[in-house]
């Protein structure tokens, strides 16, 4: 294998697999080591430079960061990475100081559709370059679905209005209550730029026998979460069947629980482990006494005089066929009628766009969808930009800041006069943590603690109050046990060939066998002659160039713990910790217009 | 040293022995030693070779003197039993250790000085008698731990860290061990873990006085230009007579190389060590043969490696002794004191 180029920006980014699966690239390693220094605020402000609402992902993040966490592969459970952001917000001080100012105007108008997390972020971007945003949103309230989707229990008000404040804080116009209906109206406005982050607004509906007969008692998840979160619904029947196998159909079951719904069943087509809802999701619902049932397809609402009484399903098997795609098959045995008073249909989501006139400019593709750049998020009208569910189907909060961030930075350099295309290079810094001998600038010492759980409140007053918050958050010291319990993966180790004397100390001392001195080869030949398995062939070796006998290095990133030892044993200082801190660059970063050449 | 405690996570994929145990399983407190001292390279060897021979960690006793070397069994085999000695006296604690349980596993760990110097007669007295050990000394040249002046095997001509000329001339460790009848005699470099692994696992297995004399460059004091110690010497200089490939039990060798470069030795246990000849010449069973050869090669400033001389058929001192079978401290006192009568009997067979 040639040696590896450290100096790439994506190299050293890959092994920090936190923050690399984060789409909106958070330094997450960064932040937990603030937390336990009890350093809350600064915490909170890297988190909310990246991501834009750490209290509310700290809450409500599908966590893409988690199942990617080293920690995972070296022990059973990841670092509780979101709900510890959840902490750098509960305990910050009073952060409003060090918000950016709103800016003076620079004359360039920006309209935002809808007022979502991707809106938001955009707008966060933008508005302290001096660009007047303008928020449309029908609800009277910013926030879009994080309002009116996510159960008040797992996300109260009070977070919403803060985090949402902080960007309207900025100088940005909201206008809530003011649904666009028109593109084509939008357009004659003469905005200078126009970003739709309208969401997935719609609920896929159910179309079988008995659901027009039985209508007023069933409802489609997500219009039926907004109403109970403006309180237009506060009551449900006792017995409660939800749809659907996803994170909605979650929130609609133990939302049911709380309005009166005794005994609430989820239903799903697929088996419970091919359930799209999150693990921890699934977990909350069971323990609040929700069965989950599986492999049942339903088939018909049975009605008496217009009345809902019943679901009718059909039992299914999976079956794979040989390319590994999997069907579901009935299974012979008999339909099951499952009696109900109510039915909520959670079975996915939809985009919908009626409101964007075929003359706008802007091309649908054949789902319907728009056609938006995967880089940019510019439409096929130049001005007109995607971003969140919007822009490519259902996902959630942090890839819609993710894109935000991105459709931010290209509007900013098409209103400079700039290709949109070409994207700064992100902001890399490399910088030795060490202060003495066998002393770090970070704590190396790996706690062999289990993951911490979460206080919950008691089940029977949870029950009984749908905004009581059933998560209480770590306190200061589960978080501070839990922060420790990061592996630093972006302290980087560091090879410098030159100094090397090939002693093996680091080789001997290095508890994960991450290291080998061995002659160099390709590298499926040298994964098998490495002094430890390589199973994860997506984690890169890390090879040197020759060194005195012939022989290279080879560290695989894979398990290694950061924790330092194999610089602490090197004679000459030929490894060294090294922090590697990437910025990814946001509207307004003076960095050098270079394409990148990855990720 | 290191301030922090090796931390207790390891691979997920690590091997398992056939006691179920990991590599790590045979470690110890972590080191103290310098960064980058040869000894540890050593360690990491004696806890892979007790590793691949599936030793059970508390049939070993490791028994070491003073010196850097002799801290050493403390970063391994923890589970083990452990005795360190007084300066040089590891060979008589070792010998009184193996007259008393000759079950256990002996491993006695060195230095140049605890050997050559303080306790060069020590030394001398348990290799003349066979006792069944395996005797390791981390050689290197210089008294570390009062800051490296010339040991008794430092070469004559070589320089110090302060550019001092040693004048006095070298104890060859191997050559002694040769001439006072070692069945087993090895020598090996702490940077070379291919050749030094199977040598201690099959001086582990050898049935006699099994002697490793191991070049391990002091990081601190012997690591310079000059120096016939140092890593950039001993590679350089280094002549491997052979490479010991693999040991295995009693099944039959399947080493696929070409006739006649490979020489299998078998043991007394039955285990057998298949020896890959770097050295056409060379036979590891003609001891003279060996002493001329290192000599020789001695005078020309190399480095002879790899086994040097092995008696398969060797016999230890119990055996010399003719004592029983069952190690004397399990022996009951109404054995090991047969009371007056069978004194009596034996003191008129004497008449």
């Amino acid at each position: 294998m040639k040696p590896t180029d450290i100096a790439a920006p994506d190299y050293f980014h890959k092994v920090v697999d936190c923050q690399w699966a984060c789409p909106a690239h958070t330094p997450v390693p960064e932040y937990i080591r603030l937390i336990a220094q009890g350093r809350y605020s600064d915490a909170y402000m890297i988190n909310w430079k990246s991501n834009v609402f750490p209290g509310i992902l700290g809450r409500t993040c599908d966590r893409p960061c988690e199942p990617a966490c080293r920690r995972g592969r070296v022990e059973e459970t990841p670092v509780a990475i979101c709900r510890l952001k959840r902490v750098a917000a509960d305990f910050k001080d009073d952060i409003t100081q060090r918000l950016p100012r709103p800016a003076a105007k620079n004359g360039k108008r920006i309209a935002l559709v809808g007022g979502g997390p991707a809106s938001l972020t955009v707008a966060r971007d933008l508005a302290p370059l001096g660009y007047h945003c303008t928020v449309f949103d029908a609800d009277p309230q910013a926030g879009g679905m994080m309002r009116s989707q996510i159960p008040k229990f797992r996300l109260p008000n009070s977070v919403i209005d803060e985090e949402t404040g902080y960007v309207l804080g900025l100088g940005v116009e909201f206008k809530g209550g003011h649904r666009i209906d028109s593109m084509k109206a939008l357009l004659a406005e003469k905005y200078d730029a126009i970003f739709v982050g309208s969401g997935a607004p719609r609920g896929r509906e159910l179309d079988i026998p008995g659901r027009k007969e039985a209508a007023a008692n069933i409802h489609i998840g997500i219009e039926w979460l907004a109403n109970v979160s403006f309180g237009h619904v506060e009551k449900i029947g006792k017995r409660v069947i939800v749809l659907g196998g996803g994170n909605t159909a979650m929130d609609c079951c133990r939302t049911a629980r709380r309005l009166g719904g005794e005994s609430v069943k989820v239903v799903v087509r697929s088996g419970f482990e091919e359930m799209k809802a999150s693990p921890w999701e699934k977990e909350d619902a069971i323990h609040e006494d929700i069965p989950i049932l599986n492999y049942m397809v339903p088939v018909a609402f049975k009605h008496v005089a217009g009345k809902l009484i019943g679901v009718t399903f059909q039992q299914v098997k999976a079956e794979y066929d040989a390319k590994g795609r999997r069907n579901l098959v009935p299974s012979g045995e008999p339909d099951q009628t499952i009696p109900c008073d109510d039915v909520l249909v959670a079975v996915g989501q939809e985009n919908a766009f009626p409101w964007i006139e075929q003359d706008c400019g802007i091309e649908f593709d054949k789902w319907h969808m728009p056609k938006v750049d995967q880089k940019t998020f510019v439409s096929t009208n130049p001005k007109v930009f995607f971003g969140g569910d919007a822009a490519f189907g259902p996902k959630n909060i942090i890839w819609a800041v993710a894109h935000g961030h991105d459709a931010a930075m290209s509007i900013h350099r098409l209103l400079s006069g700039e290709d949109i295309n070409e994207r700064p290079l992100p902001d890399v810094q490399v910088s030795s943590q060490k202060m003495g001998i066998h002393e770090w600038s970070y704590d190396n010492d790996i706690s062999n603690d289990k993951r911490y759980k979460v206080p919950h409140r008691d089940k029977v007053v949870a029950l009984k109050d749908i905004r009581a918050e059933v998560e209480l958050g770590y306190d200061v010291k589960l978080a501070l046990g839990e922060a420790h319990r990061c592996l630093n993966c972006d302290v980087q180790t560091v090879f410098s060939t030159s100094l090397c004397i090939e002693c093996d100390a680091c080789a001997d001392i290095c508890p994960m066998d991450c290291i080998t001195f061995t002659n160099n080869g390709e590298e499926d030949d040298l994964r098998t002659r490495l002094k430890a398995p390589s199973p994860h062939p997506d984690q890169d070796l890390y090879v040197s160039s020759d060194l005195k006998t012939g022989r290279v290095m080879v560290k695989d990133e894979d398990v290694c713990l950061h924790c330092g030892l194999c610089a602490e044993r090197c004679p000459t200082g030929a490894w060294d910790m090294q922090k590697y801190l990437i910025e990814m660059t946001h509207a307004g970063s003076s960095c050098p217009t270079k394409s990148r050449s990855a990720a | 040293m290191t301030y922090i405690a090796k931390p207790k996570f390891q691979h997920p994929g690590l091997k398992k022995n056939d006691l179920g145990y990991t590599h790590r399983d045979y470690e110890g407190k972590v080191s103290t030693l310098c960064a980058g001292c040869g000894h540890d390279s050593i360690t990491a060897s004696i806890i892979e070779a007790c590793y691949e021979l599936s030793i059970e960690p508390h049939r070993v006793a490791k028994i070491s003197g003073i010196g850097c070397s002799s801290k050493t069994p403390d970063y391994f085999l923890g589970n083990s039993h452990g005795f360190n000695s007084v300066h040089g006296r590891m060979p008589s604690v070792l010998t009184g250790a193996n007259l008393a349980n000759r079950d256990l596993i002996y491993l006695g760990v060195s230095g140049d000085g605890d050997s050559a110097s303080i306790g060069f007669g020590q030394f001398a007295h348990s290799i003349r008698r066979g006792v069944n050990m395996t005797y390791i000394v981390e050689n290197n040249g210089v008294y570390g731990l009062t800051k490296g002046q010339f040991s008794a095997t430092a070469d004559r001509g070589s320089k110090s860290k302060k550019g001092v000329t040693n004048t006095d001339n070298a104890i060859d460790l191997v050559a002694i061990a040769l001439q006072l009848g070692a069945t087993f005699v090895a020598r090996s470099f702490s940077g070379d873990k291919t050749q030094l692994v199977p040598l201690i696992a099959a001086a582990i297995r050898h049935k006699g006085a099994s002697f490793i004399d191991v070049i391990s460059p002091c990081i601190a004091f012997n690591n310079h230009a000059g120096s016939t110690k140092s890593f950039d010497y001993v590679r350089e200089h280094n002549d491997a007579v052979n490479r010991l490939d693999v040991l295995v039990g009693r099944d039959p060798i399947a080493v696929d190389y070409a006739p006649g470069t490979v020489q299998v030795v078998e043991q007394h246990d039955g285990s057998k060590l298949a020896l890959r000849k770097l050295d056409a010449d060379y036979d590891p069973h003609d001891r003279l043969g060996a002493q001329t050869f290192l000599a020789r090669h001695a005078a020309k400033g190399q480095i002879v490696t790899g086994l040097l001389y092995v008696d398969p058929d060797a016999e230890d001192l119990h055996e010399h002794l003719n004592t029983v079978e069952t190690p004397l401290n399990t022996l009951e006192a109404d054995t090991l004191c047969p009371g007056s009568a069978a004194l009596d009997k034996f003191n008129a067979s004497l008449r």
